[in-house]
């Protein structure tokens, strides 16, 4: 009868210790996805479609003049057509349940239903549009610039290369990676939930352009490896105390063991 | 070893730690498979120069990569090919050094070999004659009591203790030479200086500043400052914010401080100077990244989680004709951390603050 505690003393139990340790921090590194969608084009004939899909899917929170709920949910007056497209567009909205915030999940809507829903928001008041695909065009901004207003204004939450970053209570500011261009405009244009607002008197459109050429750029990795998710000293140091020293280990007891 | 010649004399009682313990000696030589099985031998020798060939594949994978791959400026090419640079160095240092082991604990002797430690105190003889040596020395030197040499023994005294000055004068010189603590209290912040944005230095209109916004502000001229240009932007730099004015509670004293829902505060964390930015508007909790001190921005930037003691210091603004916000004054009280003789600096004519309770 052979018990796995039989083998414990074997002498390549280490060395499959350390080998399962790896396999697990591997694993965990490589579980992360995020879902994005494709940019949705307005058109202002959909204000009565929208209304119908608005009273259906987001007026028992949002209530059904827009106005909003003290305590459940913001007014959509003058939000504009961008904050429906980036809360409807990355699946944010409508949220699935109350909490520090709410994620981008599986958008819950097709182009034209969202567009029709901006649409319907844009005619409640005034506010910003989506942005045209030329405003949001990576190709013709200046990364170099763009690095240098996200390391003033952006840096902070969301990591130096947009890696995202934690907030207080639960609340975190997400990775920019997976983020469609378009949908980075609008988020620096409306400030969805925690985020501030970054008018276009506080970053210019061609400032904002730049800002995406940066993160883009970002898309071409690092030159120095593998990222770690770019999120700082913890994940680097939980690698290095992991698997650095868990080859060194490994290494000395077999340096230390006799030969059979 | 040689102290256990007795192993068994000391047994004692049971409840009482034997005086010695018993020399358990060397455990019984078990011959390796490579000892005995001529076949095993064979396999170990082919082993360690499997490993050894790994090194030397990953010498020319090294070599290999750096005339194959072509580094262009994509991040891409230059990391593939660090990557497998890093590769070969890695398998031709790792091959030799695995190898060399598995050599070492397979194939060469393994006869346990006991070494006897001397005795740490030298001989009697050795110990007489380096005191000698010392004596003589001093005696040779002429510095030992008698004064044939004055004048060596007093140069090499004065140099001695002058030669440390070589390295502290100018040490202590570029501190500044200058302990005038009431620098800290002040930023470059004078009334009517324009709020600008940084990195770019252009001015800011109150109506450019809609409710929910953020803008992180420098003081006017920044960028064209000579010199301690760093210096004076580190202690300046603010956050400038529109919270809806029904949100905002004004405080007693600062009646006039804040524009119509705008408020400007400092961005030097008041525990360890960190720059606090983490804004979250719907919330209006200011982070500090480092410690996570997180301030009220709609209640006076008090502390309301964290190491942090004070609110942020507030800057009070105003609106100038052209529509630009700018400063009404410097900060009230010293930006950042607390140090020595920070209360002393705010009561010193600088302040009129009546905040002096927070």
């Amino acid at each position: 009868m052979h018990s796995l505690a039989r083998h414990r003393y074997h002498r390549a139990a280490p060395v499959v210790l350390v080998l399962l340790l790896l396999g697990l921090i591997a694993g965990i590194a490589a579980a992360v996805s995020t879902a994005s969608s494709a940019e949705a084009a307005t058109s202002a004939d959909d204000v009565a479609e929208g209304e119908k899909l608005f009273a259906a899917n987001c007026a028992s929170c949002h209530g059904l003049d827009a106005e909003g709920q003290d305590g459940v949910a913001p007014s959509l007056v003058g939000v504009g057509a961008a904050a429906v497209d980036f809360q409807v567009g990355t699946g944010r909205m409508p949220m699935q349940a109350s909490g520090p915030q709410a994620p981008a999940k599986p958008v819950q809507f097709g182009e034209e239903q969202i567009s029709q829903l901006a649409a319907y928001v844009a005619s409640l008041g005034a506010g910003p549009a989506i942005p045209t695909a030329e405003q949001v065009d990576p190709e013709l901004g200046d990364a170099a610039n763009g690095m240098e207003l996200f390391r003033t204004n952006c840096a902070m939450c969301h990591g130096s290369v947009g890696g995202g970053g934690a907030l207080t209570q639960g609340k975190f500011a997400p990775s920019l990676w997976e983020t469609t261009p378009t949908h980075i405009y609008e988020a620096m244009l409306v400030g969805p939930q925690s985020m501030p607002v970054f008018n276009d008197a506080n970053i210019t459109p061609e400032g904002k352009r730049d800002i995406i050429a940066y993160i883009e750029a970002q898309d071409a990795g690092s030159p120095g490896g593998l990222r770690l998710g770019a999120i700082g000293p913890v994940a680097e140091g939980l690698w290095g105390w992991l698997v650095a020293l868990g080859l060194i280990i490994a290494s000395t007891v077999w340096i230390g063991a006799r030969s059979s | 070893m040689s102290t256990t010649e007795n192993p068994t004399g000391h047994e004692s009682t049971q409840d009482q730690a034997p005086e010695h313990f018993e020399d358990p000696g060397l455990p019984y030589h078990r011959p390796r498979r490579a000892d005995v099985d001529p076949k095993a031998a064979n396999k170990a020798e082919r082993q360690v120069a499997a490993l050894f060939g790994l090194s030397i594949l990953g010498t020319i994978l090294a070599i290999g990569a750096y005339f194959t791959i072509d580094m262009t400026e994509e991040i891409d090419s230059i990391r593939f090919a660090n990557m497998m640079i890093g590769l070969g160095i890695f398998l031709a240092m790792m091959g030799i050094g695995l190898g060399a082991i598995h050599w070492a604990k397979t194939l060469m002797r393994d006869h346990e070999m006991v070494e006897e430690r001397h005795e740490l105190r030298s001989s009697d003889e050795g110990r007489e004659g380096a005191i000698q040596n010392l004596k003589d020395g001093v005696e040779d030197s002429g510095l030992g009591g008698t004064s044939r040499r004055g004048l060596l023994k007093g140069s090499l005294i004065t140099a001695v203790a002058l030669a440390p000055l070589s390295l502290l004068v100018p040490q202590l010189g570029n501190m500044g030479a200058d302990w005038n603590t009431s620098k800290f209290a002040h930023t470059m912040w004078r009334q009517g200086m324009r709020l600008t944005r940084d990195p770019d230095g252009t001015p800011i209109k109150a109506a450019d500043v809609t409710i929910g916004s953020a803008f992180h502000v420098i003081p006017d001229g920044l960028n064209e400052l000579e010199s301690h240009m760093l210096e004076e932007k580190a202690k300046a730099v603010v956050l400038l914010i529109r919270l809806d004015p029904r949100d905002l509670k004004i405080q007693e004293g600062r009646e006039d401080w804040s524009f119509d829902g705008i408020v400007a505060y400092s961005k030097i964390c008041t525990h360890v100077g960190c720059p606090v930015a983490l804004y979250e508007q719907q919330t209006h909790h200011l982070l500090c990244p480092c410690h996570q001190s997180t301030f009220d921005v709609a209640d006076g930037a008090k502390v309301v989680f964290g190491p942090a003691k004070r609110p942020l210091p507030q800057l009070p603004i105003a609106v100038d004709d052209e529509g630009y916000i700018v400063a009404q004054s410097d900060f009230h009280e010293p930006i950042g951390p607390s140090y020595w003789s920070r209360l002393k600096d705010t009561s010193d004519g600088l302040s009129n603050d009546t905040e002096g309770g927070h």
